[in-house]
């Protein structure tokens, strides 16, 4: 099952920019949480810090506390650990190149140091099957490498790679932003198929996805939270004026 | 592959300001109803899986981590070690004869291992005066080569062709020897050596008797040699030169030579300064074939037909058989000195490199 | 170009003649240096072929040479000490050269360290071949007490570490960030990752780099002279004196029997095909790895 997360007065820079300044905010276990906002506001920056991905740009750094359930995720545990229970599926498909599709999906597994074949068998395909994948795939799974399938397909395959570790939380940060229309779509209906089971939290720039797949929503301006609030009620009443202006499209 | 006739989903209307806050909570509504039920898995567990608790009970692996940085970064100072300790057990292993001669070594002009008199000068002499006529032959054909692969070759003959002036550097110095020896000696002895005579023995250049083996010998061979290098640099560097640059000089009507020398030469000649820099590099240390081909004898003069020695043949002709310590010890010295001046010629010749092509990375960012 | 004081209309048009002629000129120079360049290329390789295969037999491969004054014999056992004493540099050479250049990309980018050792190994890699042989006999040679297979190896391994080192690092930049965060992303240790991700993603380039660096130490004949030194039998023991095959043609070269000439260039032809094969093969190899990668 997923579990919640808790963020309280989260602040990042990026050499000397401060790119996110005293955000809060809870994330509810189990649904799907969109963020919002125009470009360089902030929101992928703060995805990364839930799962310390910032860390790996050496100029990065954050302060603030990030509950993931009981868990402090900059004190209790070290980055892989984190990142080995929160998933992550990024803005551009990126399958290991030289490895096949079923080495992909196995990665997270076997690179950590799992080895049983049978059990690893298993989760590839419950995997593919839960990034609707397995269908498009089955029959060449270790013939063909990663990077030889369509842009969707990978992104899919990206996301098996992320499920097959069953990680708590899943963070996407513009999972379809690089996709066509269709793909976009299977994408979307994937979302809403995991969130059941998967704390989801989802980058976008498209107001329309966030408000297709996700429960709640957040507005994020300039390196701040400015509202957070269920998704119906950020795109039907929002309380702050920065948020409507935006999402009627009088911003910017 | 996502089928194109598909009827693609209607995204949602265009967001007008009128019209987006209502539309949204019925697409909200619509896909809810669509997506959840048929969900392929039933909600999982709250036992955490095997999967799960293997890797929730998995290290950091920390101490990989720091173990193989550290092996990384031993792999990389080896690099220093290594060339710390070239420069230690040459120094260390000179000291007799550092002691013995002094500065001096290196003006002394007579080389007399039986009476125990050792002086460099002869080979410093046959070295730079190899090496540099073998660059006033090279330079210009690598260059007029670099022009004709950039600018003048048809396509389709371009690759072949590079793939064979380099393919001139995978030769073996020792088959570039041997060939010397039995091709290029007699060619030199019978055909080119009295043609040279007679055309440039007015220079007192070349002057007979001319018995094949000697210091022009060794510079031809030397020029084939160092060849590939400087034309496969000088080719990356006048490469960097940007468009705009020639596109401006031909825009202005100049023929191609006129854009060559004005729009590429110009641009790019720091670079090509520092590939002739390193084809010397390479002529200076350059030892089998020069070997077998300048007659090993220790003498300065100014005729190119007769017989010379270099630094690095007498030390691969003297060293095993050298007798006694000082004799050991001078051979190692000109290894030193040949080791110093490989060292600054090739570091002065990366840094001119390194300058031009790098600032062209810099305009490509 | 300096600014063109006022011309008559004849000069003009002696101006304009000379600029094409110029043009013509540097044309026509330029195709012929070319052709100029090739010539020794075939030259070498067409005496190589003509006078090398017809001294290639069974013998040769098989036989160890043979005494002054008799005829027949090979260079079997030459074939094999260069087998032993480039397997031996590889051994060496290759882990601590794709080590340097993993260090130089992913731990020391952008550090004055990783400049200060990127730029040794272009120095180094401009070290005669003649002063690393001189180094190695100092190091190994007078340490053991005398020549030994195991310093020639070192000798070689020396001269590989430098070229490896700076392609490992080029091709391991060719790998994008992405690739790498993917694997960042699942929790895998940076050791695994440059292991199983960065590496693998490069390994087409980097045994390319290294296969180049083989060819270019397996004609080396320099370094071996003092270290490895020859031998006229079959030996196996690293720590004795061990045969080469570029010694071996430079014995034979500057020897005054004709015998030993024609297997001279026997040998040569050996060496060069075997040089022109690994070239070859990394030709392939390295345009069959640019298509596998997809994008």
């Amino acid at each position: 099952m997923g579990v919640g997360i808790r963020v309280e007065n989260l602040n990042a820079w990026y050499g000397p920019t401060h790119t996110l300044k005293d955000v809060s905010l809870h994330i509810p276990a189990n649904r799907a949480t969109a963020l919002i906002g125009p470009s360089g506001c902030g929101k992928s920056t703060f995805v990364r810090c839930l799962n310390r991905m910032h860390e790996t740009n050496p100029t990065a750094r954050a302060e603030g506390t990030v509950m993931m359930g009981d868990l402090d995720i900059y004190k209790d545990a070290a980055p892989v650990e984190i990142r080995r229970r929160i998933g992550m599926v990024f803005q551009r498909p990126n399958p290991f190149p030289t490895m096949s599709i079923y080495d992909n999906v196995a990665s997270g597994l076997k690179l950590n140091g799992f080895s049983k074949r049978r059990v690893l068998d298993e989760i590839v395909e419950r995997s593919l099957k839960q990034a609707a994948l397995w269908e498009e795939v089955k029959d060449d799974l270790k013939k063909k490498s990663g990077a030889s399938l369509s842009g969707g397909q990978q992104q899919r395959l990206c996301i098996a790679r992320a499920l097959a570790v069953d990680p708590e939380v899943l963070l996407m940060d513009e999972p379809a932003s690089a996709l066509d229309p269709v793909s976009t779509s299977k994408i979307e209906d994937l979302i809403f198929q995991l969130k059941s089971q998967y704390t989801i939290v989802i980058v976008t720039h498209n107001m329309q996805q966030a408000a297709r797949v996700a429960e709640n929503t957040g507005f994020f301006l300039t390196g701040k939270l400015v509202e957070f609030a269920p998704t119906h009620k950020i795109f039907t009443m929002p309380s702050d004026k920065r948020t409507e202006d935006y999402i009627t499209g009088r911003f910017g | 592959m996502d089928n194109p006739t598909q009827e693609i989903k209607p995204l949602v209307e265009p967001a007008t300001a009128e019209n987006a806050p209502l539309l949204i909570p019925k697409l909200v509504m619509s896909d809810v109803a669509h997506g959840s039920p048929d969900s392929p898995e039933p909600a999982r567990s709250s036992e955490p899986s095997v999967v799960r608790k293997f890797l929730n009970e998995k290290s950091s692996g920390k101490l990989a981590d720091g173990t193989f940085g550290a092996l990384m970064l031993v792999c990389a100072l080896s690099l220093f070690f290594i060339v710390g300790l070239i420069v230690y057990v040459l120094v260390m292993n000179s000291r007799p004869s550092l002691h013995a001669f002094g500065f001096k070594f290196f003006t002394h002009s007579v080389w007399d291992p039986v009476s125990g008199e050792f002086g460099a000068l002869p080979f410093i002499w046959g070295t730079l005066v190899s090496s540099l006529v073998a660059l006033v032959l090279a330079v210009p054909l690598a260059l007029c080569t670099a022009i004709f692969l950039l600018e003048i070759c048809p396509q389709p003959l371009r690759a072949p062709i590079s793939f064979l002036t380099e393919f001139l550097a995978a030769i073996p110095s020792v088959v570039y020897g041997l060939w010397g020896v039995f091709v290029l000696v007699p060619f030199m002895r019978d055909t080119a050596g009295p043609f040279l005579e007679k055309t440039l023995g007015w220079t007192g250049l070349f002057v007979e008797p001319n018995f094949g083996v000697g210091m022009f010998t060794a510079s031809v061979i030397l020029a084939i040699m160092i060849f590939p290098v400087i034309s496969s640099i000088s080719r990356d560097v006048m490469r960097a030169v940007p468009v705009s640059q020639k596109e401006a000089v031909l825009a202005l009507g100049a023929t191609r030579w006129e854009m060559l020398r004005m729009g590429v030469l110009r641009n790019a000649r720091i670079g090509i300064v520092g590939a002739v820099i390193l084809g010397l590099g390479r002529a200076l240390g350059e030892t089998m074939a020069v070997t077998m081909v300048i007659g090993n004898h220790p003498d300065i003069s100014k005729n190119l037909f007769a017989p010379g020695y270099t630094l690095a043949s007498v030390i691969a002709n003297e060293f095993t058989e050298a007798t006694g310590d000082l004799y050991l010890s001078s051979l190692i010295e000109i290894g030193l000195a040949l080791f110093l001046v490989t060292i600054v010629v090739n570091a002065i010749a990366r840094l001119l490199v390194w300058a031009v092509t790098r600032g062209q990375s810099q305009r490509h960012a | 170009m300096s600014a063109l004081p006022k011309r008559s209309p004849g000069s003009e048009r002696a101006l304009k003649l000379r600029r094409s002629f110029t043009n013509h000129v540097v044309t026509a120079l330029s195709i012929g240096s070319t052709i100029l360049v090739l010539a020794p290329l075939l030259l070498i390789l067409g005496y190589l072929f003509y006078k090398g295969a017809s001294s290639l037999n069974l013998d040769f491969f098989t036989k160890i040479p043979a005494p002054v004054g008799e005829t027949g014999g090979g260079m079997a056992n030459s074939i094999v000490g260069s087998a032993v004493v480039l397997v031996l540099a590889s051994l060496i050479g290759i882990p601590v050269g794709i080590g340097a250049g993993v260090y130089l990309s992913e731990y020391g980018r952008g550090q004055t360290l990783g400049n200060v050792i990127r730029f040794t190994a272009d120095v180094l890699n401009g070290v005669p071949s003649i002063v690393v042989g001189i180094a190695a006999y100092a190091l190994v040679v007078v340490k053991q007490g005398h020549f030994s297979a195991l310093a020639g190896g070192i000798a070689l391994s020396i001269m590989m570490v430098p070229t490896i080192t700076r392609t490992t690092e080029e091709m391991l930049a060719t790998v994008p960030l992405a690739v790498r965060e993917a694997a960042y992303g699942l929790g895998i240790p940076k050791w695994r990752t440059v292991l199983s991700v960065s590496l693998r993603t490069a390994s087409p380039g980097i045994i390319t780099g290294c296969m180049l660096a083989f060819a270019r130490v397996a004609g080396e004949t320099a370094p071996l002279l003092f270290t490895a030194f020859g031998n006229q039998f079959w030996s196996w023991d690293l720590r004795q004196p061990i045969a080469a095959l570029p010694l071996q043609i430079y014995t034979y070269a500057v020897s005054p029997y004709d015998e030993w000439h024609r297997l001279a260039w026997a040998g040569a032809l050996v060496l060069i095909l075997l040089i022109m094969i690994s070239v070859t093969l990394v030709r392939i190899f390295a345009g069959r790895g640019m298509l596998k990668g997809g994008n």
